[in-house]
């Protein structure tokens, strides 16, 4: 179920920063942020920003680096929630 | 990284370059000044018979003052900067304005830094004339680093 939470969460998390022409029905777990969903290189940043403040929890530049998609923010998050 | 070192970093030049001096810059904020000569090219159009600075020319303005001194500031501190080409695009503005910019006015900007995370400096800025009265404000955006291409 946890896996379950986070992708809801995290749906949540992207939702305000997808362009008008992308909706939330639009994100699967495979989703590319930037080809896919059409979200900014800035947008990318906020949408990491708002995932440390929710899952309480600091991301590093190779942490961004690596956070293709929806499912790359997943694992960052799963990876750096059970080493806290 | 002293004030000028960073003007001569900006990769702007006339008619575009909205710097004419930096009076502080530290990893907080910058802030500097910018005389807006009668002879500007805009003013002939904006508007007819009647020359008024621009709101788009004053954002400009506050983003080049404000976040990209910052931004070149801010980037000098990290290490592993190779300092040749900066990349850098505006992605997002928030303005509000409250008085007319005439030629030949000088204005001063202030930016106070919200965050600088991922190569995103994200600021509040001000603008303030001569009378110490405040032109506009808003919150300003950008993405900015140095290229990392390899040779």
């Amino acid at each position: 179920m946890k896996e379950e939470n986070y992708y809801q969460k995290l749906k949540g998390i992207i939702k305000p920063y997808l362009p008008e022409d992308v909706t939330i029905d639009d994100i699967s777990p495979d989703s590319h942020f930037i080809n896919e969903l059409n979200i900014n290189s800035a947008n990318l940043v906020d949408i990491v920003l708002d995932v440390e403040d929710a899952f309480d929890i600091t991301l590093e530049n190779d942490d961004m680096d690596q956070m293709q998609t929806v499912n790359d923010a997943m694992a960052i998050i799963d990876k750096k929630r059970t080493s806290k | 990284m002293d004030v000028n070192k960073i003007i001569e970093k900006l990769p702007y030049t006339k008619p575009f370059l909205f710097v004419d001096s930096l009076s502080h810059v530290n990893s907080e904020g910058a802030s500097g000044s910018f005389c807006f000569q009668k002879d500007l090219d805009f003013y002939q159009g904006h508007f007819k018979q009647n020359p008024v600075t621009p709101g788009v020319i004053l954002t400009e303005c506050c983003a080049q003052i404000g976040l990209v001194c910052l931004g070149i500031f801010l980037l000098s501190e990290t290490p592993e900067t190779n300092m040749n080409d900066l990349e850098m695009a505006f992605s997002s503005s928030q303005m509000e304005f409250y008085l007319p910019v005439y030629p030949g006015e000088t204005v001063y900007v202030s930016s106070e830094k919200l965050y600088f995370r991922f190569n995103k400096l994200k600021c509040k800025v001000k603008m303030h004339n001569s009378a110490k009265e405040l032109v506009c404000k808003g919150e300003l955006a950008g993405m900015i680093k140095y290229s990392t291409y390899e040779e």
